[in-house]
């Protein structure tokens, strides 16, 4: 039996793993990729709440998450492809300017 | 064993033949690969027809056999137009019945031939894995989509089948045209899609359920009670919505445009999903949804009409295509049109009987097309063919026999579905002498078109370019046998489905409990009887205009050899039109693709002139004002600041190191934040 604390579970691993990538990866396709597994953690969270309490709310949130997620996929594609033009790397330690 | 409870199993196969191939095909050899791939739809293969034949064991009203996984989607309750609630509540559920049994035969039974003939046609190209992934992904999605009980998990197995046919359209995606061709199918798809999801929704609302059953025996008890009558705009709306969607995936009138582009793909695609199977799921879904189609004979006529027109215009195009590959293509969305023409009329059996025998001869005609295009080392241009017959013999024999099928020789498998669909729609009550009249004159041209394919690749004289004379030689083993086999197929599948006049159909029988008509008041008056002459004399005419055609091509490009000027000379004004198309493509680019282009260019304009410019202009403004606080601003507030700036500077230098510029150090910091946070809420408060 499936129970709300398994998909708790499987939501937290997906997040740290989701963490661990935006911290240590330094390609900007994989960090993006890291924050839409975080995106999905809290979606699996929501869904998983909702299930329990028997409210469509969460469902109805989860499915405004995956617009969001939607759309900051394609600006931060976008902010990629720009900087990519600029820079031509997709390393993340090369691109700095933010730095005093 | 008990296959009917195995069905489940059936998709799950190829699933994982696709995980296998997809993960580790790049490191096993290449026949591992194949084994692999084929092997998975062999299995499916066996298990469907163990399943099948279990089904036949059964007595003919209890031949509905479904096998619930597990609940899917429950999402509480929703109102319905109908009043009371409705839960939404999805399982993941398989349902074998006649007609998925149909559809699983055929899909497992010619897809596993043709993966068999993809070992042998693919072997030389890279990618030799992903192309078997690929492949045996839609084998998933395509049994899911025949053997879902309900029209969500059908929705998942028909988007599952547009992602395979755009991922192996696109197979050679360094070339543009493929590319773009798979890009078209994707978004002509979508927009039938929309269609189709729209129909789904309003199925759900209406009845509250997504079983094909439960909506089957919520439409039947409404018409009992009388809540429901033939012709309610509710059915009519549900039918148009669910027909676009149809439309899209099988290629008609108006959304057929991208499956002669789909040509781009590896041959053993087109015949596979571009023919056999993915391209009948339309068919399939508007056969499976006959309850609420019988309820909208408005909409049965609109899907006559578009079946129709299809089958004409596709095959005016398909007359002077030059391209072997392009006309067949051309040919499949004309025998689509016959399909449809039939759904129309009410005729659900002979329609499904043609979608059968169809994929047996179209299959074969295409992997014949490939293994010539094989020998020809890719050449596909009919220009540069001929006389071939003897060189390539197993391929030209097999073909010999598609073509002698699809044009409807007596005794070959398309006499007796498309002599069935002719009568159906000569005589049904939904029927129309004009559909008649339409669908004999598609009969004769298909004659004409595919005798003239074969007799400019295989007769006349030869055009082949010289340097490749010599290396014209017969495909491997693993790609004739599949040959062969289709080829007989070709020739026996139509005796499951006899004319009444020669004992009736057995097939029809088999699927009479899945197309029970409706008790709909007045329908079953007014039908005008005709004996067993009128539909002898019906086939005596189909023959006859198919003769016609055959001898038409016969005189045009056997008796003489292929010539360019003499073909223009032939259509007059009409042969521009006709070899392109009729300018569909760039009436289309016209109306929709260069209005979307347009669109985004005066986006653009507008953001670069328009927002640009209020934003320079308040700059611009900005600075002109600034001069006059420029002065107080550079020697009073700035010395005041650079007083306190240099203190800080000096007093701080330590905490700079922390500023790195690295997006994930800060990131790092915030989570340590949070933890910490977490932490103090956790254990700090006593």
């Amino acid at each position: 039996m499936v129970t709300t604390f398994h998909y708790l579970l499987l939501s937290a691993a997906l997040f740290t793993i989701g963490i661990i990538g935006v911290l240590t990866r330094r390609n900007i396709m994989v960090i993006l990729m890291s924050i839409e597994l975080m995106m999905n953690a809290v979606n699996i969270n929501l869904i998983a709440f909702s299930d329990r309490l028997q409210q469509v709310t969460g469902q109805v949130f989860a499915i405004f998450v995956i617009t969001v997620a939607a759309a900051e996929a394609a600006v931060g594609l976008g902010i990629v492809i720009a900087m990519f033009k600029n820079k031509e790397t997709m390393n993340i330690n090369e691109i700095d300017l933010m730095k005093w | 064993m008990n296959f009917l409870d195995l069905i489940w199993l059936i998709p799950l196969f190829p699933a994982a033949g696709f995980v296998i191939n997809g993960l580790i095909g790049k490191r096993i050899p290449k026949t591992a690969v194949g084994v692999i791939a084929a092997g998975a739809v062999l299995l499916s293969f066996i298990f469907s027809a163990g399943a099948v034949y279990q089904l036949l064991q059964l007595a003919p009203e209890a031949r509905s056999h479904t096998v619930k996984l597990y609940e899917w989607i429950n999402a509480g309750a929703i109102p319905t137009t109908e009043g009371p609630l409705a839960r939404f509540s999805v399982d993941w559920s398989f349902l074998l019945d006649p007609l998925s049994s149909i559809m699983i035969l055929v899909v497992t039974g010619i897809g596993f031939l043709i993966h068999v003939y993809s070992t042998g046609y693919m072997h030389e190209e890279d990618g030799f894995y992903r192309f078997f992934a690929y492949l045996n992904l839609f084998m998933f999605s395509m049994l899911t989509l025949v053997l879902g009980s309900n029209y969500l998990m059908m929705f998942i197995g028909w988007e599952g089948v547009g992602l395979c046919s755009y991922l192996l359209i696109g197979y050679y995606f360094h070339k543009k045209s493929a590319g773009d061709a798979s890009k078209k199918a994707f978004v002509v798809n979508r927009v039938g899609d929309w269609g189709l999801s729209i129909g789904i929704m309003l199925i759900f609302v209406t009845f509250g359920s997504f079983e094909f059953k439960v909506v089957g025996e919520k439409v039947r008890e409404g018409v009992m009670s009388g809540a429901f009558h033939a012709g309610d705009s509710l059915f009519f709306w549900i039918a148009i919505a669910l027909f676009i969607g149809a439309t899209g995936k099988s290629a008609q009138i108006p959304l057929y445009v991208w499956l002669p582009d789909a040509m781009e793909g590896p041959t053993p695609v087109s015949a596979l999903i571009h023919a056999a199977t993915m391209v009948t799921a339309g068919v399939y879904m508007v056969a499976r949804s006959n309850f609420i189609y019988q309820m909208a004979p408005q909409a049965m006529a609109v899907v006559a009409v578009v079946g129709a027109l299809t089958a004409l215009f596709a095959a005016s195009i398909g007359l002077v295509q030059n391209d072997i590959k392009r006309v067949l293509a051309y040919s499949t969305v004309s025998q689509l049109g016959y399909m449809f023409l039939a759904l129309g009329v009410g005729a659900f059996a002979a329609g499904v009987f043609h979608l059968m025998t169809h994929a047996f001869f179209k299959a074969l005609l295409f992997l014949g097309s490939g293994s010539v295009i094989h020998a020809m080392h890719h050449e596909q241009d009919m220009r540069k063919m001929g006389a071939l017959w003897n060189r390539i013999p197993i391929t030209f024999k097999t073909m010999f026999v598609g073509t002698l099928a699809i044009a409807g020789t007596p005794g070959l498998a398309g006499f007796f579905s498309k002599d069935e669909i002719l009568w159906q729609a000569f005589s049904s009550p939904h029927g129309n002498k004009l559909l008649w009249l339409i669908g004999v004159t598609v009969a004769g041209m298909t004659s004409f078109y595919m005798f003239r394919l074969l007799f400019m690749t295989f007769f006349g004289e030869s055009r082949v370019d010289h340097h490749h004379v010599e290396h014209i030689h017969e495909s491997p083993k693993s790609m004739t046998i599949p040959l062969i086999v289709l080829a007989i197929g070709a020739v026996l599948a139509g005796y499951v489905g006899l004319p009444s006049w020669l004992g009736g159909s057995a097939f029809e029988r088999f699927l009479e409990p899945v197309f029970e008509p409706l008790p709909i008041a007045g329908a079953t008056e007014a039908v005008e009887h005709y004996g067993a002459g009128a539909e002898i004399g019906m086939a005596a005419v189909s023959v006859a205009v198919a003769l016609l055609g055959f001898t038409l091509a016969y005189f045009k490009y056997c008796k003489r050899s292929w010539e360019e000027q003499r073909e223009i000379k032939q259509y007059g004004p009409f042969y521009p039109w006709l070899l392109n198309k009729w300018k569909i493509d760039e009436l289309y680019d016209l109306l929709f693709v260069n209005r979307a282009k347009g669109t985004g260019v005066s986006l653009w304009k507008f953001d670069s002139q328009v927002v640009d410019g209020a934003v320079n202009g308040s700059a611009l403004t900005t600075v002109k004002s600034a001069v006059g606080s420029s002065w107080w601003d550079r020697w009073i507030v700035d010395g005041l600041v650079r007083f306190v700036g240099g203190f800080v500077k000096t007093v701080s230098w330590p905490l700079r190191l922390v500023q790195t510029g690295y997006v994930q150090n800060y990131a790092l910091v915030m989570i340590l934040g949070v933890l910490v946070f977490i932490g103090y809420a956790l254990w700090g408060t006593h």
